[in-house]
This record gives structure tokens, sequence and C-alpha cells, in this order.
């Protein structure tokens, strides 16, 4: 079955994530979430530490601790003025505690650079399928509440006005985001998913005059980077997140070549 | 008189403190009402409550059922990195055939406009953009913020113009709130001095000659009535003006 190749799994589970991150991570860009992203994806480590204690499968573990961080910190920003401050002191002790929960809770050594830096190569058909699952309710709730999405995005009076429920959309966008995160544990950590948020985003902005016309080339950037990745990973023998990763980053160069940038 | 918006007792606290303070008041089809205030009088919080982007800590604030509401905010960025153009833009939330869009456009005044990128265009370009957005899909009532922020005098002169052509052509109500006092004396049917409560409310005339609003707004009051009626004189407006002042009287 084509499935046995690992490197297949592998660049299926990127294409996934690619989906998923595509869409979602213009709106980070659009919206300057990506400091907030970065706290979501931090708390997945406190959820794999729920995963482990619990004992419950860690896609779950990480999904209920992204939502709730993400969540909380939403609710917390909208009350604070210093924005930048409390997404600073949630993210860094979300990854702090993230390890010393993971340390207290896993009975053997675990490996925690997988955690961190992801193991796409490691991807399994459950792995896969939950993947899947995820990249398909996140692109759908992108495509379901895509203009009342964008309207809340311009500003969210805007929305009001129109009768969009800005609260709503807020949350929506804020467990599409824990979604990815979960999703992305297995692939590029919690350190990187931020990066597959951004970097393919941002790639695409200088390439496009629409906003869905962005998210397809998001996707399209984001896929061609975990390809290529695991390609230039398989050849040189360097560690697979991170590469897809810098292949992402050499997109985003090249992009800033186009005249229209 | 259909009732458009009805509040009352309106009460806000924000972050702990009294922003608006028993608020009556209500706005019918086809009204322009004015409001003036100083700054942190709590106009754009009372706007905000009118569209339902602020939920009444006590009191009401009533909507007519499928209110439409074409609202133009105080201050609207749209980011860089969002790729939009106008005619995009136009069709947040609801999607509008392209005939409407372009009709729009034309009607605020920005007519061609439709391709161009929203983060290309210039200020006054950019706020009548907002303001076709606004009017699409027929409203019935348009909530302007201070829509002319950004702007220069003559853009700012033509944009009202503009706005009071609109009702003409929609029939729509108006609620506007502006800092410029030329605008009260000239568009009004309805003046609302707002600070915390209400001040004082009525007939542009005799608003300006209220002891609440003069103490608003001190003795620059006077000055802008002389230069609106000094205005008065030799612009060409006067029917205009004679018939609101007519109906305010």
């Amino acid at each position: 079955m084509i499935l046995d190749d690992f490197l297949i799994r592998a660049g299926l589970a990127g294409i996934g994530l690619a989906a998923a991150a595509g869409p979602l991570g213009c709106f980070v860009v659009w919206r300057r979430m990506a400091y907030f992203s970065d706290a979501t994806a931090h708390a997945a480590l406190l959820g794999v530490a729920l995963a482990l204690a619990f004992s419950f499968p860690t896609y779950l573990g990480v999904l209920i601790a992204a939502t709730a961080i993400a969540t909380s910190t939403m609710l917390s920003i909208n009350k604070a003025t210093a924005t930048d401050t409390i997404l600073g002191v949630v993210a860094h002790s979300a990854l702090a505690l993230g390890l010393v929960a993971v340390s207290l809770t896993a009975a053997t050594r675990l490996d925690l650079m997988a955690f961190l830096f992801g193991d796409i190569l490691a991807v399994s058909i459950q792995d896969l399928i939950f993947i899947w699952i995820g990249a398909i309710v996140v692109s759908g709730l992108m495509i379901w509440r895509w203009r009342a999405l964008l309207a809340i995005t311009i500003n969210a009076d805007l929305a009001f006005a129109s009768g969009i429920n800005a609260k709503r959309e807020q949350a929506i966008l804020t467990f599409a985001l824990a979604m990815t995160v979960a999703i992305s544990i297995k692939i590029v950590g919690a350190l990187l998913i931020g990066a597959m948020l951004i970097i393919p985003a941002a790639s695409a902005r200088g390439l496009v005059k629409s906003p869905a016309m962005m998210a397809f080339a998001a996707i399209a950037i984001g896929s061609c980077s975990t390809i290529s990745g695991l390609g230039a990973s398989y050849l040189w023998d360097t560690p697979t997140g991170p590469t897809i990763v810098a292949m992402a980053t050499v997109f985003f160069m090249l992009s800033k070549f186009n005249p229209r940038a | 008189m259909t009732l458009l918006i009805e509040t009352r007792g309106l009460t806000i606290d924000l972050s702990g403190q009294t922003v608006l303070k028993h608020v009556d008041f209500a706005v019918t089809r086809g009204e322009i009402v004015v409001i003036v205030g100083p700054n942190g009088s709590g106009k754009t919080t009372f706007l905000r409550a009118l569209i339902g982007a602020v939920k009444p800590s006590s009191g009401s604030a009533y909507r007519k059922p499928d209110l439409r509401i074409g609202y133009v905010p105080q201050r609207l960025t749209v980011d860089k990195t969002m790729p939009l153009q106008v005619a995009d833009f136009l069709s947040l939330p609801q999607s509008h055939s392209r005939e409407d869009i372009s009709k729009a456009l034309k009607t605020a005044g920005a007519e061609g406009l439709g391709k161009r990128q929203l983060s290309e265009l210039s200020g006054g370009q950019f706020q009548k953009a907002v303001l076709a957005r606004a009017i699409l899909g027929q409203p019935d009532v348009l909530v302007l913020d201070e829509p002319t922020q950004g702007l220069d005098q003559p853009g700012e002169a033509d944009f009202y113009k503009l706005i009071e052509d609109i009702r003409q052509e929609i029939g729509c109500a108006i609620i506007l709130v502006s800092h410029d006092l030329h605008v009260v004396m000239r568009a009004a049917d309805r003046v609302i001095c707002l600070n915390g409560h209400i001040c004082c409310e009525g007939a542009p005339t005799a608003v300006a000659t209220a002891p609440e609003y003069q103490a608003l707004f001190g003795h620059g009051t006077k000055g802008t009535l002389a230069l609106y009626r000094h205005e008065h004189d030799h612009h060409h407006h006067d029917h205009s003006n004679e018939n609101i002042k007519d109906q305010s009287h």
C-alpha cells in the first residue's frame, strides 16, 4: 500500500497541515495575531502533559489545552490594554510550564525534541487520519465563515452593523487556531507552528489581488515547502521540521523578488 | 413615521466607568440627527450601542426587526497585508451585483474605483469607498461616526454635500457624529448635545443658543453661528437652508 511509505505519509501530513494553515495563516497575518498564535502553539506542550497524565490521545490533549489557553488569553486581551505584554507572558510561561509538566508526567524520558520541532517522518496512518480530519474541519470553517471572518477582520463594528456577531466569529477563529496547533504538533512541533501559519501567508501577499487568492497561494506555498523540505531533509539528513520551515523561508524571499511585491 | 431605533434609559459602563447615563433617543425614517459633544463624551459608544456592538448595562436599545444599517466607523484602517479590491470590500459581508456596486460607488462619488486596491486609495477616496459600502443594499439608517476625519476642508464640505444628496436619493435616516458645528447648523433636522448624558436636544438653532450647549462649546459657538450666517448670505444654498430652518421652528 502506498501509505506504507513513510515519505508519502509525511508528504500527505504536510499537505494537510498546509491546507489548514494557509487560509488561517492569512487571518493571523491580517489580524496581526502572530504573537497570539505563538502563545496558542506553545500551549500545545501543556496539552501533551495533560494527555500523558490522564492517558488520552495527544491530539485531544493539545486541542483542549490550546483552546483553553487561546480563549482565556483572548478574553484577557479584550479587557486589557497591554496586549503585547499579556501575550508575552502567556507564550513564554505556556512553553516553560509545558516543558516542566511533560517531564513531571512522563515516566520514561520522553523525546522532548519531537514535541518542540515535530517528527513528521514518524507520522502513522492514525496520525494522518487525525491530521486530515482536523484540516477538513479548519478549511470547512474557513469556507463556511469566509465573508463574516473577512468582515470582522476589517472592522468588528462594521461587522456588527451588518448583523454579524463578531465575538462568535472570533471564537470560531480561535477554535480553528487551536485545531491547527493540534494537527501540527507531530509535524513541525510547538516551536515551528507559528512559522507554518505566517511564512506561507506572508509569501503569498505580494503575488495576489484578493483575500481568497492569498489563501490559495498560501496553501500552495505551504505544500511546496513541505515537499521540498522533505526532499532536502532526506538528501542532506537534516531535521525535517526545521528544513520544511527553512524551505518556506526560501519561498518567502523569492516572493520578495516579485515586481509587484 | 416608522420608528427605526429607540433607546430608553440607555446606560453603558465600560471597564467600571459609566460612559453613558439614561439616554432616551429615537430616530424615525428620513431624519438627519447630528450628535455633538466634547471628546470623551460617549458619542462613539452611543453609536456602537445603536448598531448593537455594545450591550446596554441597563436600559434598552431597540432596533426595528431586520433593520438595515449602513455604518461608517470613526477609524477604519484595512491592514496593508490584506489584498482587497474596492468592489470586493463593498461585497462584505453580503455580496451584491456588479451593477449595484458601481451604482453605489457612483452615488458616493467614487466612480470607477471598483478595481483599485483599498490600500492604494487616498484618504478622501477611501472614505467615499466606505460610504459607498454603507449605502449598498438600501439601508434604513446610515450611522456615520465623524466620517470626515482626515479630509481637508474642501473635501469635508463635499463629503457633507454628498451625504445630503444621499438622504435625498435613498430616503434613509442619518445619524451623524460631528465636531464640525457648521454641519450641525446646515444639515441637521435635530441636534443632540451629548456629554455622558443628553445635555440638550432640539432644532439646530434652538440647541445652539441653549445654555448647556454654550457651556460646553463656549464662545466658539457664537463665532460659528456668525460665520454660518455670513456664509449663508454669500452662498446660494439659501433655499435648502431656509427649509431646514423652517422645519425647525
